[in-house]
């Protein structure tokens, strides 16, 4: 299946998908230096966001986490890619910043797909690519 | 959002990947305010300075960052004074992170004048009708207010990125149309300097993101605006407020809200200063000269029996060297390019006394701190050993 999108950051990306149906503050939420979720409010708490398809609604919180997805890129520990609902300034410019391909625009219904479903994100070409679902 | 020939090529990559990255960054909050086109600013104040904010994520981004900004950029104020950090017991290992920062940012052509009032050291850096990219919130609102500038509030990211580009995203309060009062604020009272900061407090709370037109009984003078403004934006997140009769008016149905001696005076008893003030601070925004004289003057022929920090500019501390020097017999000390928000040098007090409704707001939040509040005079006569 192939969704258009809206390019927030350039690249492209092939990986599982992880995917919350909850807003994510990098500042506090997730370990700068290993990429877990360590926020035990989360519904993410004790998964890894390394080289994965990170699906979430968008960003919230501080605006220092920008400089901590940069920090998860530099550890190899940063999503592959990333696909939001709606992105607002503080994942779209941590992304940007981390050169990590960052789309949205795509319909709330992608929330339901299914953790390890493999995702293509090909954001210069504006076009999410799911794997199997047609 | 329409890019010219030129900001096409560069937000392709055509002109270096410093460039492209800069360009993403005003080209996706453009796209998500609704921008219309760039618009060159006169210059760039940059946030995102003090290690105890940003910490090693945002110390390693700007270590790695290539390129020259195009316009004058300045910065925000430092976690400690740049030369005299030990004074303020700041440790050896914060002390080296952030003059790491501070030297990052130089290398990409920022000048090191770590200051929330850049408007007091550079007025040529924004004038009537310029736009801007300032981040810090107290001079957003001094230069959208006071000096009739245009600047929305930047983050340390889209600031850095205006700089290297020397342009802005034109949205938010760049259009005439964002500008517009939401709120009247009718002040029915005789406010002494001291009455702006609560002022501002509570206003800010009431009206969070507004535009507040003020009528106040007499014009206030531009410390007062300094001190409304900045604890406006601290409080609530207000970035343009209105103060005299040539303002535009607030549309019909807009809210009014009434101000009077009764309300400063609660928050005023509400913060009243006890015997577990350890420390006084003074200088949020950053004193300005005319602030300086007023402390020499308070603290000629006393001595500090508490710690007493006045924090300016550095170049205004330059400049009157012959206050600094009257102000420090007394044992108090005046740091540069820091203040107590952005500083850890608080932390290890219980509480502190401060004469700014920002700092109200924030030292309880971002020091963990108990905050209490007085006028400079009060201030100065708690450092001094009266009550």
């Amino acid at each position: 299946m192939e969704i258009r999108c809206h390019r927030i950051s350039g690249g492209r990306a092939t990986g599982p998908a992880l995917v919350t149906k909850e807003p994510i503050s990098f500042l506090g939420t997730v370990d700068p230096e290993t990429g877990v979720v360590v926020d035990p409010g989360h519904q993410l708490y004790g998964r890894s966001l390394g080289a994965k398809v990170l699906i979430f609604p968008g960003g919230k919180g501080s605006t220092v986490g920008s400089y901590v997805i940069y920090q998860l890129k530099k550890r190899g520990a940063a999503p592959l890619a990333m696909i939001n609902i709606k992105s607002e300034p503080i994942v779209a410019v941590g992304a940007i910043i981390s050169a990590i391909p960052l789309v949205d625009g795509v319909a709330a219904s992608l929330l339901d797909l299914e953790d390890g479903t493999m995702v293509t994100v090909d954001a210069d070409g504006e076009m999410v690519r799911v794997e199997g679902a047609d | 959002m329409h890019l010219s020939r030129e900001e096409e090529r560069a937000y392709q990559g055509e002109l270096g990947d410093g460039l492209r990255r800069a360009m993403e960054i005003l080209v996706v909050l453009g796209d998500i305010y609704g921008a219309d086109r760039l618009i060159p600013v006169r210059s760039v104040q940059v946030a995102g300075v003090s290690f105890k904010t940003i910490g090693e994520a945002g110390l390693e981004w700007i270590k790695d960052l290539r390129g020259r900004v195009v316009v004058p950029a300045v910065l925000n104020p430092a976690g400690m004074d740049l030369s005299r950090w030990r004074e303020m017991g700041i440790d050896e290992r914060f002390a080296e992170k952030q003059l790491e920062i501070v030297e990052a940012y130089r290398r990409l052509g920022v000048s090191p004048d770590c200051t929330c009032t850049p408007y007091q050291i550079r007025p040529d850096l924004a004038r009537r009708g310029d736009h801007l990219a300032w981040s810090e919130s107290s001079a957003v609102s001094f230069a959208n207010s006071v000096i009739g500038a245009r600047t929305n509030r930047e983050g340390g990211p889209s600031a850095l990125a205006a700089a290297l580009v020397g342009k802005t995203p034109r949205y938010g309060y760049h259009l005439e149309e964002k500008r517009i009062p939401t709120h009247v604020i009718t002040v029915d009272s005789d406010l002494k300097a001291s009455d702006y900061g609560i002022l501002g407090y509570i206003v800010g709370k009431e009206v969070g993101d507004g535009v507040p037109r003020f009528i106040f009984r007499k014009r206030p003078d531009v410390d007062d605006l300094k001190a409304l403004g900045a604890a406006m934006a601290a409080s609530g997140s207000v970035a343009l407020y209105y103060f005299d009769e040539d303002a535009p008016s607030a549309p019909k149905g807009s809210e009014e809200i009434l101000v009077s001696d009764k309300d400063l005076q609660e928050v005023r008893e509400g913060f009243a200063p006890d015997d577990e003030v350890e420390v006084i601070a003074i200088g949020c925004p950053h004193s300005s000269e005319r602030e300086l004289a007023e402390v020499a003057r308070l603290l000629e022929g006393k001595k500090v029996e508490r710690e007493l920090w006045i924090c300016t500019a550095r170049a205004i501390a330059e400049r009157r060297a012959d206050l600094v020097a009257k102000i420090e017999r007394s044992g108090a000390r005046v740091f540069c390019d820091t203040c107590m928000v952005v500083s850890p040098a608080g932390d290890r007090y219980r509480k502190m006394m401060v004469n700014s409704g920002k700092a109200l707001a924030y030292v309880p939040t971002l020091c963990k701190m108990k905050a209490a509040y007085g006028s400079v005079e009060e201030c100065v006569g708690r450092a001094t050993g009266g009550v």
